[in-house]
């Protein structure tokens, strides 16, 4: 049987608020990038110019194909040197932070992007007809008629959608940062106290996730009597 | 900054002299597809059930069905993955875990990712066959059950037939995600294709040309995933529903 | 959906693909330094007890303090009053390539020098060396390598290690299993948990790994050693100007007799964070380097 040391967490504590506060600020930036973003794409996606709409579909289809972890990996290691000799940005020593933000927000937009044209599409034809016919122009009827009805619907699911992102954070370990996963890690790593790290990590991100998820069920339920 | 680019590198017999670097890939590629394929026939037939366990009007057995789903969508999957290869054989009677873990480790890092991969999806399909389940009109049930059906055959002739067709779009999208949440399984040493990339990252020093090899494998995947679940969407489509054409 | 828009998907590849090998070509990092005034350290985070974290998450160890004297050379080389230090993590895997694309200006860690990565990178005069055993249970019987035969074996992925130890069991057949885990840390962890009865790995890190463990008399480091490997600090290719300064430094840390200071810092005294003794007491090679620095590798 196992035996079990906890002694590490106390002393390791400061270290992992910090952990988490990187955690959270990826989470945040990535869902705000990532609806904005998504927003266009689904637009683009659903425009009646042709090239738009391939070139949303295209992007969706590649992010969605490819695993965060090899997204991540190319945004740590090959993209910033691309865009260094293409556009002769200076060289950047600290790109961990900056690569995953971007990462993670793009990745994201095009899951998010999904979400929001399936949510436009759920408002009916005529809605966007009955603007039209008001004299409203099309990003009038989108901005004023469409999108607000759409959101409401999607909150949940984009919601849900930032609780995966969250716990996705922890793949950042592949460029090393120090997110609330490699915090624990690392600590229980130098302390040979993995076992007790992982589980009190999990324990952690159980309790936000669940609170978070349960708050969600609590404003779908207003949603659907409202 | 004198990267020297060299493609040939795959065709090099490996270090330890046992295949070419090719080779290596392509057992990678074979452990992605055999891993995800049965981890998702789990997390099919056990999201299913709990699913269906989601809808029934027994408040114990619809408690207990969101527990476990929430259990499990709420743990990122590399703590769960920790979990299941490091810590469950030590919950287990000394004898009966000392004997697995002295067992082939290649088996063990298998097991640990199927069932991780397939207990971390079964908790997603679950949600889809139960949003499924409850977009059916509630007449359909109740007509069932006026015409003399058990609750049991009213999901199994009625409910069921349709709310699979519905939700296979859905479905997809989550068979699609296990191919690529199986990328994860190589932080326990499992030598699928991420893991086998990394390797050759380690053993030639070329890490660009096996992270572009790595992710066209990916796309490769997917492209057949997807025109494969497209054919299948074609013939399941219920007229009269989105999608139904 | 149709097929153009998978064509377009298959265009960005391409285009991306061409356009990767364009990366900029920057020699002369002495002249970055200068002009910036800043210089960024690649450090491990676990590899005790060489380069990692203490409990207040300051870098520290061995090969820490060579890199700190190479940074000093540095700074007086180039007439500097003031040179910032940034410092960045690396991992195993990720070490070269943040070398080759100038993330990093130089690392220091637990790097071997060996001819295929110096197609990729450059080595400075050796720092440390080592041979490569095996950690144990203490009554677990096993002496050395061949006794290995038919069990699980655990070794850390993307090491040398690992190399030798899948070839050894590919040429002398030997029916072993091996585990190739994430770090050190699962490794030992592996090796903890019974699922593997030895650990093979650099004699020195094993004594790192064993000042962590929960019991460390539990644990021995035995075998003959299957090969030995000189550590490097590695700095960018074609800088000839950069490293004769970094090769300079760690030769007069090694002539004027600091080398054995800082070596029994670590190797002969309680380190963070558990104030554990390694005990590993100088070794001929290691003797033999102090006296003659070079930059070779073994293989």
């Amino acid at each position: 049987m196992y035996e079990f040391d906890w002694s590490s967490i106390p002393g390791a504590l400061p270290f992992l608020v910090q952990g988490m506060y990187i955690s959270l600020e990826i989470t945040a930036i990535a869902i705000v990038v990532g609806i904005v973003w998504g927003t266009l794409l689904a637009m683009m996606r659903l425009s009646s110019v042709t090239a738009l709409s391939w070139f949303a579909a295209g992007y969706v289809n590649l992010f969605r194909a490819v695993p965060l972890v090899m997204v991540l990996l190319w945004f740590f290691l090959m993209i910033p040197h691309m865009l260094e000799s293409i556009f002769g940005f200076p060289r950047g020593s600290d790109m961990r932070l900056g690569s995953a933000i971007a990462g993670f927000a793009l990745f994201e937009a095009a899951y998010y992007s999904e979400i929001i044209r399936a949510g436009i599409q759920s408002v009916s034809k005529g809605q966007m007809a009955a603007a039209n016919a008001l004299g409203m122009t099309y990003g009038q009827s989108m901005r004023l008629v469409v999108l607000p009805q759409a959101f409401r619907n999607m909150v949940p699911l984009l919601l849900t959608q930032g609780i995966i992102l969250f716990q996705d954070t922890s793949l950042v370990y592949v460029s090393a940062l120090a997110d609330f996963f490699g915090a624990a890690y690392k600590v229980g790593d130098r302390d040979g106290r993995l076992v007790e790290m992982l589980l009190f990590a999990g324990a952690v991100y159980f309790v936000l996730c669940f609170t978070v998820s349960q708050l969600v069920r609590y404003y779908q339920k207003k949603l659907k009597t409202a | 900054m004198g990267y020297s680019w060299n493609w040939g590198v795959f065709l090099q017999p490996s270090a330890t002299g046992d295949d070419t670097y090719l080779g290596w890939m392509f057992y990678g590629f074979k452990m992605t597809i055999g891993l995800s394929l049965s981890a998702w026939l789990m997390a099919l037939f056990l999201g299913s059930i709990i699913g269906v366990l989601r809808t029934v009007p027994n408040k114990v057995l619809s408690g207990l069905a969101m527990a476990y789903v929430e259990l499990f969508r709420n743990i990122p999957l590399l703590v769960q993955l920790f979990l299941w290869y490091f810590v469950l054989p030590e919950l287990l009677p000394a004898s009966l875990g000392n004997a697995y873990k002295q067992s082939n480790p290649v088996v063990q890092q298998f097991l640990a990712a199927m069932i991780c991969l397939g207990l971390f999806t079964s908790a997603r399909v679950a949600e889809q066959v139960r949003s499924g389940i409850s977009s059916l009109p509630p007449g359909q049930k109740n007509a069932s059950l006026a015409i003399g059906f058990t609750l049991a055959q009213t999901y199994r002739y009625v409910m069921l037939p349709m709310a699979f067709r519905l939700v296979v779009p859905p479905l997809t999208s989550e068979f699609l995600n296990i191919f690529k949440n199986s990328a994860v399984c190589s932080t326990i040493g499992l030598l699928e294709l991420a893991a086998e990339g990394r390797q050759l990252v380690d053993y030639t020093a070329q890490p660009y040309e096996s992270f572009i090899a790595v992710t066209l494998a990916y796309l490769l995947i997917n492209v057949v995933v997807m025109f494969s679940m497209r054919w299948l969407e074609a013939h399941v489509r219920v007229p009269g529903y989105i999608g139904g054409k | 959906m149709t097929n153009s828009p998978r064509l377009a998907m298959l265009a960005m590849v391409a285009t991306t693909l061409l356009s990767a090998p364009a990366f900029a070509q920057d020699a002369g990092t002495l002249k970055k330094i200068k002009e910036t005034g800043v210089i960024t350290l690649g450090h491990r985070e676990s590899s005790i007890p060489f380069s990692y974290y203490d409990d207040k998450q300051q870098v520290i160890g061995y090969s820490q303090e060579f890199m700190l004297k190479a940074v000093e050379a540095i700074k007086a080389d180039q007439k500097l009053d003031k040179l910032e230090i940034k410092l960045m993590p690396v991992t195993s895997a990720n070490r070269i390539t943040l070398i080759q694309n100038g993330t990093v200006d130089i690392e220091c860690g637990s790097t071997t020098n060996n001819t295929e990565r110096q197609k990729q990178v450059a080595f400075s005069n050796t720092i440390f060396v080592i041979g490569t055993k095996l950690m144990v249970k203490k009554d677990s019987g096993i002496k050395d390598f061949p006794d290995l035969a038919g069990k699980n074996v655990v070794t850390t992925a993307g090491t040398t290690s690992e190399r030798l130890l899948r070839k050894m069991n590919e040429d002398k057949k030997m029916g072993m299993n091996v585990i190739s885990a994430k770090d050190h840390g699962e490794s030992f962890l592996t090796l903890e948990t019974g699922r593997a009865v030895a650990f093979m790995m650099d004699d020195a890190l094993l004594y790192g790994e064993t000042a962590k463990a929960k019991r460390p008399a539990d644990w021995d480091v035995v075998g003959t050693a299957q090969s030995k490997e000189a550590y490097g600090c590695m700095v960018r290719k074609d800088d000839a100007a950069f490293k004769k300064v970094v090769d300079s430094a760690i030769a007069s840390v090694m002539a004027s007799g600091d080398a054995v200071k800082i070596y029994n810092k670590w190797f002969m005294a309680p380190i963070p964070p558990k104030g554990l003794n390694l005990n590993m007491p100088l070794s001929d090679e290691m003797k033999a380097l102090y006296k003659a620095p070079n930059d070779k590798a073994f293989e």
